[in-house]
């Protein structure tokens, strides 16, 4: 067990809260201290973002008190909180997209000089701020709309640092963050440490968490299981806290070879405006792995495959016989399904039921309306084999966790009985229980004859669950690698540093 | 992404000053080869009467779209507001400006009515407004048969006819209403807000914004501008009128001119400039098809053409952006 700071800037006491009699918190302790990024991790449901929310004003705790800055603080509201010094970076960054960055900075406390706004002061003291954090290459008067993902975070970062925040509450920073844009947020992270802003941290991801934090807080099913000093712990340590099982059982058996079966799918040649000769064959049986950088093209390969941006040159053939998939609907005719990579957007229909949801591919494609019992029973029966975990088949599907949408959405796709899988990074975003029961079923399927294609930016994930890897660079193919490989040869080929690996 | 897309955010000329460049030449050769003249004195004084009428209305339902609401109460408005300055001014010079005050205070508060509805009632504005305009009209329609009341002669002879050249001082009144409201919106925490809100309802709340405050305004100066037009037109005719604003159009012309102009829809993106440019279009068309003589209801088909294909430019627009 950890010590607590002497004179913390945040201290929760006992903090308890319940939902329609569910307790999802239960006497909750956790310290942070001034220049301390405090990580906090658990599965989907733990009680993390209601302890964020709690933190941050979204709501008031039923038990507990919560001390910030020496005082015992009731927050009223987000605003509140904000004003107190206490800011929270989303997941879903709280952006304007038409507005520029100094007006996204600056909401709602803009510059006033004789009752007008002042558009130079309000752009001159975004440029100090993002100086101050070391984003001199940031223009103040960009629209925030086209900036990049990890430029976003930075002008939500300042926003937050704009009302002087003491203490920044991060959920998930690096979701939606290619590898590279990992690196410059860890710079970020690091100088907000040293300006002494305190850094409320949650994340799935171990390795952040191992390599920023110096105190980790487990959560589960709404209790504080332990406090860690992060220097004194093993991510096998902390997944059991988690979830009780070590990880090396993480990944399921992978296919032997005599498990794979004949060739699926075969590309040759084929190219559009994001892919370039590429070659692949896709075998019944396997879990093909698909690595490289964010923007090589590994989700157009995927999307080129489902007939969303199809190939334009080059063929396909599907069991030897040629094939054009021009469409979604062509290529879910023709047997195959795509978990998309952005869920939220192209995922889910987020105020429909979860039953709606999961039929909806059905649906699409047999229009006839016989069967439609056999099909919403065989659905429901899908449903509780992914183990879905919702109040009820009609509940709508924007409440349910980031791991339980992503099973209807399995079980949406498994209904057509599809003979090809395309997963693009199936567990972003996802608790590491909810997690792995993804990767069990990804392998089930691949034994039980499917051919699966599967793209993951988590190098463990890519390596720990694919027979081969393919790695794509600049829309080409890089190379191929067996099962076996390691993280610096994935890496290797995805930046460039080899010139070819023999498959 | 390129150095290139980092250039600061200008916003480049709204499309819709191109399509009335285009509009004013095209129908300038057109009309000029039918043997008329669109340039002559009476028809641009007309050009721009229309527009001002129209601009009024059209700046200030810009304001409620760009908070992401809407108004459709605004032709009742301007009835309402015609026959409430003409019947309290009663044809006497001394009782033209508190008339026109009262009127522009029955307005506000229709706005006011307006706003805490959508807000604080929390009912789509679509509804909300119609609801709101229907109420106006049952009142319009049960008393009243025809024009009533008469404008102060002084209003009919400034608002109403005084020209600077050919430019009439209505038009002048809505570069001055115009202008107002761009400054409000591009130099004010109103504006700032008004367009944060429109732009995402949520991230202005947790950026502190008092959102129900900023569209119940923005629902209020909505009003007012719709008021502010019924008074233009009580001296124009002289009377107040019961169905001017109906007749007119000026719900669906108005929002028409707002989206020729670039506002979004949607609210968040936009801005009064474009809508006078929208407003501008419009009142060319007319001015082309008067000269022309051209059918009223081929006139009409032309309009929806004329905004469908806007609308579809700008959604096209829109999708180069986020493909980019």
């Amino acid at each position: 067990m950890a010590d607590p700071p002497p004179a913390p800037l945040l201290a929760l006491r006992g903090i308890g809260k319940s939902f329609l009699g569910v307790r999802v918190l239960d006497g909750v302790d956790l310290d942070v201290a001034a220049g301390e990024v405090h990580a906090v991790v658990g599965e989907n449901g733990a009680g993390k973002s209601t302890l964020m929310k709690i933190v941050s004003g979204g709501y008031a705790p039923d038990e507990g008190t919560v001390e910030f800055a020496g005082r015992p603080r009731a927050f009223h509201g987000p605003r509140d909180a904000q004003r107190a010094g206490v800011g929270i970076i989303h997941q879903e960054f709280n952006l304007l997209p038409e507005r520029t960055v100094a007006e996204n900075v600056y909401l709602g406390h803009e510059p006033v000089r004789r009752g007008l706004v002042d558009r130079r002061e309000m752009l001159d003291r975004t440029r100090r701020l993002l100086a101050s954090i070391g984003e001199t290459a940031l223009p103040a008067d960009s629209r925030v709309g086209r900036l990049g993902v990890a430029q976003q975070q930075v002008v939500e970062i300042a926003k937050a640092l704009a009302l002087d925040a003491r203490l920044l509450i991060m959920d998930e920073p690096t979701a939606a963050l290619a590898d590279q844009e990992v690196e410059l947020l860890y710079g970020l992270v690091r100088r907000l440490q040293e300006r002494g802003i305190g850094l409320l941290y949650v994340s799935h991801r171990l390795t952040e968490v191992f390599d920023l934090s110096s105190r980790i807080t487990v959560l589960k099913d709404g209790r504080r299981v332990t406090t860690v000093n992060t220097a004194q712990t093993t991510a096998d340590e902390l997944v059991r806290h988690m979830v009780g099982r070590e990880l090396s059982s993480y990944y399921p058996q992978r296919a032997g070879p005599d498990d794979r079966g004949p060739v699926r799918l075969t590309v040759r040649g084929g190219g559009n405006r994001k892919l370039r000769g590429v070659d692949l064959e896709l075998r019944a049986g396997e879990v093909l792995g698909i690595g490289g950088l964010q923007g090589s093209g590994r989700s157009a390969l995927a999307r080129a495959l489902f007939g969303v941006a199809p190939f334009t040159t080059g063929d396909v053939e599907l069991d030897g016989e040629p094939v054009r998939l021009r469409s979604p609907r062509a290529a879910m005719r023709a047997g195959i399904a795509y978990v998309t990579e952005d869920r939220k957007g192209e995922g889910i229909v987020a105020r429909q039921s979860v039953l709606d949801n999961a039929l909806l591919a059905s649906r699409a494609v047999f229009a006839a309306r016989s069967g439609r019992a056999a099909r919403t029973a065989r659905v429901r029966e899908l449903l509780d084999a992914v183990e879905v975990r919702a109040a009820g088949d009609d509940q709508e599907i924007r409440f349910l966790s980031g791991g339980n949408q992503q099973k209807v959405v399995l079980a949406r796709w498994l209904a057509l009985t599809p003979r090809i899988l395309l997963f693009d990074e199936p567990t972003r975003g996802i608790d590491v229980g909810a997690k792995s029961a993804i990767h069990d079923l990804v392998r089930r399927l691949a034994t039980d004859g499917a051919a699966v294609l599967m793209i993951s930016s988590e190098l463990p994930e890519l390596l720990g669950m694919s027979d081969r890897i393919v790695v794509l660079r600049d829309g080409r193919i890089a190379g191929e690698l067996p099962a076996g490989a390691t993280e610096e040869e994935v890496v290797a080929l995805a930046v460039g540093a080899v010139r070819e690996a023999a498959a | 992404m390129t150095a290139l897309s980092l250039r600061p955010a200008r916003h480049a000329v709204p499309g819709v000053f191109v399509a009335l460049a285009l509009t004013l030449v095209i129908g300038w050769l057109v009309v000029l080869l039918d043997g008329g003249q669109l340039f002559n004195q009476s028809t641009t004084v007309s050009l721009l009467h229309v527009a001002a009428g129209l601009g009024l209305v059209a700046v200030g339902q810009t304001l409620v779209i760009l908070g992401g609401s809407l108004d459709l109460s605004v032709a009742f408005v301007i009835s309402l507001s015609t026959l409430v300055a003409a019947e309290a001014m009663n044809g006497s010079d001394g009782a033209m400006l508190p008339a026109i005050g009262l009127a522009l205070a029955i307005s506000a508060a229709v706005g006011l009515l307006n706003g805490l509805l959508v807000t604080k009632a929390r009912i789509n504005a679509f509804i909300a407004t119609l609801g709101v305009g229907l109420l106006l009209k049952g009142y319009l329609d049960n008393g009243y048969d025809g024009p009533a009341g008469e404008s102060a002669p002084a209003l009919v002879r400034t608002l109403g006819y005084q020209r600077v050249g050919p430019v009439p001082l209505s038009f002048v009144l809505l570069l001055a209403v115009t202008a107002a409201a761009w400054f409000a919106l591009s130099r004010t925490r109103f504006g700032h807000h008004l367009v944060a809100v429109g732009g995402d309802p949520e991230v202005a709340r947790l950026s502190g914004v008092r959102n129900d405050r900023v569209l119940i305004t923005a629902h209020v100066l909505c009003s007012l501008c719709a008021g502010l037009a019924g008074v233009y037109l009580a001296s124009r005719l002289g009377s107040g009128a019961p169905r001017v604003g109906t007749e007119g159009l000026y719900d669906l012309e108005s929002i028409a001119a707002v989206v020729l102009g670039g506002t979004a829809l949607a609210g968040g993106r936009g801005g009064v400039l474009g809508t006078v440019g929208g407003v501008l279009l419009l009142a060319s068309i007319d001015a082309v098809f008067n000269q022309l003589e051209v059918d009223a209801f081929f006139k009409q088909v032309i309009r929806g053409v004329i905004i469908i294909a806007a609308v579809a430019v700008y959604a096209r627009r829109a999708m180069r952006k986020a493909g980019s």
